[in-house]
């Protein structure tokens, strides 16, 4: 079992917040602002963290906050850091947290723009592959052959035919001098990553995986077990890369196979309905063991 | 109360809100068994699960905040000592 | 014609602009292309890049992103500016419905440019009365003269602690951004003593953590719509004070919400906003000359709109003509809607024609004044209002 974390600081993002019982995001964010502490302003794009974290008058943020469109998450965050740049507050980060409809989709020019000016911005994409505030619509961070609203098991379909988006690939293809990929399953690991990305400047990415009970459909005391399930299936490669190389992975001690975190969503139920589902769980097991050799995840 | 200009909010007001309410189980911990490692802590969405520190002892005592604490039993799956158990609610 | 200023330069209207917002000091810029403001941007750029201007400039890759960085930057305590048009200010408006719902203020040129489609490079105004509903303040100029000083005053009004809007200086494109006129410039001491720097009472620190963007329910959500309504209600003496400060240290003076042009006994009154003011001013003297009388009443500011100086000075008339290059398909022009709302009802109101003029770049010269005025008082002598709007030049042989 992975040993505790130190919570170095109060806590920067406070009880009372309107997340799912079991919820992940809720628990990245404590981590990723335990890490940073209170010297930063946070950008949140719209979805399911600006919602639970701030009906008027009840906000979870102990550090300073704003939450304006969807779209503009990474734009919202550049104009924060021109500012503080041009007050001379350079010592104030900024950060942006935004979900995967907000960073894969409507936001994806923005983050773009961003990262392709090389604001000074940490910009975090907590993913539940799913437009999740609204009800669980597919996005393009859905992985293949989840059931979504938008895209839902049926006697004519088997749930979204296309895979996920490399959306790390793509913010490293932008010459971003830190990029990282990360779970709520291992959360000592998530802290390491946010520490090691307020150590550069510049456009930095960290992908959460963040499993979501409401959502995919499993027990609200699942939520840290789905994301380990994620990572050592290989589904989830853990990785960082740092001025364009892989610097580390974490590496799976001991494989399971894509049926063991298949089976325990309901997102997935479909697939072992029958030969069809079968042949898709192949696929889904060939996209997990061609991420264990395309990043060397086992010894 | 006064609407605030452009809807600004005060930070941290959200401890207004007690979600302790959703409950329908609560986790209990057996203080003699928990090996005070601090993992619950670190797993609880709602930071419901807080550390005190006891005068004389290098480890804390955790302890639930059953103001906040949702119920959802993260707490007690990730435990390793398997030392919290959910309890019904009492209606 | 008025003599030319002592200190004035020979300068494009671009130009002037971002002198004018160059004199203001803002902390942020964003920039985004879009003819015809661009020259607007490129100038800012240059003043730039020659460390004559020390402003944070980002260029960014649409114009939502554009004034999203104004929200972020603004939000932060900064001075901001932007510029757009036609096309751009069509893509930002949902930021700015944002920012002004978060009382947000920055400054941003509507360089008017008519909208797709089909596209047109041309004037209309059809651009920024799109975004009359926003809560932004809306001024509009007639000159590259009064462009500069709208500039200068628009951040004071926005910043003005009770106000916390954008503003939006609204001017036309190619006539008045690509034309050469006599500018005279404000020294920077003096506009440093008229604007002092942004200091807003809230913005993201982390010393006082605060939470911009919460989500409202319907206890309180009309509260918050309204206090933007009476935050530009409050706004329509506070533009006319800043004005007039302005005034005293430039000395010119443009009247305030409105100016009002040979209307003390005019018999006709025309109502029009922008640069095409010029025009209808050159017809009305000719006009005048041939015996009609004819005023124009100038809107300057249109949000918040002015209807107690409107009503004010239309007093004397028997008609009032609304010359607008702008329609809302389906009902009417936008400044005829505004201005029939608020005579509706009220006893010895004159008759008002809502003439279309000028979309998409259609010529208005003197001709069509002398046009406009004649339909007006023929129509009032029949004594009966218009079923709809009067499309100015429209050639019907034309309609598919």
């Amino acid at each position: 079992m992975e040993p505790a974390v130190k919570m170095e600081h109060d806590e920067l993002f406070l009880s009372g917040h309107r997340a799912c019982p079991g919820c992940g995001l809720a628990l990245a964010v404590r981590h990723i602002l335990q890490t940073t502490g209170p010297n930063v302003i946070v950008v949140t794009p719209t979805g399911c963290l600006e919602t639970i974290s701030s009906p008027y008058n009840f906000s979870s943020w102990g550090v300073p906050w704003i939450h304006h469109l969807f779209e503009n998450g990474p734009s919202v965050a550049t104009g924060v850091w021109a500012a503080l740049k041009a007050k001379g507050r350079a010592d104030t980060r900024v950060l942006a947290i935004g979900g995967d409809g907000g960073t894969f989709d409507i936001g994806f020019g923005s983050l773009s723009g961003m990262l392709e000016r090389g604001d000074d911005v940490l910009y975090v994409c907590t993913d539940n592959a799913a437009y999740g505030n609204t009800g669980g619509q597919r996005s393009g961070a859905t992985p293949l052959r989840a059931s979504t609203t938008t895209d839902p098991a049926g006697t004519c379909s088997l749930g979204k035919g296309e895979p996920k988006k490399d959306l790390p690939a793509i913010v490293a293809a932008h010459g971003a001098p830190y990029v990282a990929t990360a779970s709520i399953g291992y959360l000592k690991d998530l802290q390491r990553k946010v520490k090691r990305a307020m150590e550069f400047c510049g456009s930095r990415y960290i992908q959460i995986d963040q499993p979501c009970p409401s959502i995919w459909g499993f027990g609200t005391h699942l939520t840290v077990e789905v994301g380990r399930l994620a990572v050592n299936s290989g589904l989830v490669p853990l990785y960082e890369m740092e001025e364009g190389q892989i610097t580390k992975v974490r590496k799976i001690k001991k494989k399971l196979p894509v049926t063991d975190y298949l089976k325990a969503q309901r997102r997935f139920r479909h697939l072992f309905a029958g030969p069809e589902g079968e042949a898709e769980i192949a696929r889904i097991q060939a996209l997990a063991d061609a991420n264990i050799a395309k990043y060397g995840l086992m010894d | 109360m006064k609407v605030s200009m452009g809807a600004v909010v005060e930070g941290r007001t959200s401890l207004n809100y007690k979600t302790g309410s959703w409950r329908d189980e609560r986790p209990v911990i057996d203080q003699e068994a928990c090996k005070r490692c601090g993992i619950c802590a670190d797993v609880c969405p709602d930071s419901s699960i807080k550390a005190i520190e006891q005068p004389g002892r290098d480890k804390p005592l955790y302890v639930v905040d059953y103001d906040y604490c949702k119920g959802c039993g993260l707490c007690a799956h990730e435990c390793p000592a398997k030392c919290i158990e959910m309890v019904a609610e009492e209606k | 014609m008025a003599p030319v200023p002592r200190n004035a330069q020979v300068i494009e209207g671009s130009e002037a602009v971002a002198q004018a917002v160059a004199v203001c000091r803002p902390e942020v810029i964003s920039a985004y292309p879009i003819s015809p403001q661009t020259h607007i941007v490129e100038a800012l750029a240059r003043l730039v890049a020659d460390g004559r201007l020390a402003s944070e400039y980002v260029r960014v890759e649409s114009e939502f992103s554009a004034a999203s960085v104004l929200a972020g930057a603004s939000a932060t305590g900064a001075r901001s500016y932007t510029a757009s048009s036609s096309q751009g200010l069509l893509l930002m408006t949902e930021v700015l419905y944002a920012s002004v719902g978060q009382r947000l203020p920055f400054v941003l040129t509507g360089v008017n440019r008519s909208v797709s489609s089909p596209i047109s490079i041309q004037i209309d105004q059809r651009d920024t009365m799109s975004l009359r509903d926003a809560g932004m303040i809306q001024l509009y100029v007639e000159s590259s003269q009064e462009a500069y000083d709208a500039h200068v005053a628009a951040f004071k009004i926005a910043e003005d602690p009770r106000i916390l809007l954008p503003v939006m200086v609204c001017m036309d494109g190619w006539v008045l951004t690509h034309s050469y006129e006599p500018v005279d410039f404000i020294d920077q001491a003096a506009v440093d003593a008229f604007l002092p720097p942004f200091k807003p009472v809230n913005f993201l620190d982390p010393s006082q953590p605060k939470t911009w963007g919460s989500y409202a329910e319907p206890d309180i959500q009309m509260e918050i719509n309204y206090s933007v309504h009476d935050a530009m209600l409050y706004a329509k003496q506070r533009i006319k004070d800043v004005f007039a400060e302005l005034s005293r240290i430039s000395g010119r003076d443009y009247g305030g919400l409105i100016e009002a042009y040979r209307c003390q006994d005019a018999e006709v009154i025309l109502i029009a906003l922008g640069s095409v003011c010029g025009t209808i001013k050159d017809g009305i003297d000719e006009l005048r000359d041939r015996g009609q009388k004819v005023g124009l009443i100038k809107i300057r500011c249109y949000r918040p709109f002015p209807y107690e100086d409107i009503l004010e000075t239309i007093r004397p008339a028997k008609v009032v003509g609304v010359m607008e290059a702008n329609f809302s398909m389906g009902s009417e022009g936008a400044i005829g809607l505004d201005l029939k709302a608020k005579l509706c009802n009220r006893p010895g109101a004159p008759l008002v024609i809502d003439f279309i003029t000028g979309l998409g770049g259609r010529e208005v010269n003197k001709d069509t004044v002398a046009q406009v005025a004649a339909k007006a008082r023929e129509f009032a002598a029949a004594g009966q209002p218009l079923a709809e709007a009067y499309w100015v030049d429209l050639n019907r042989e034309l309609l598919p």
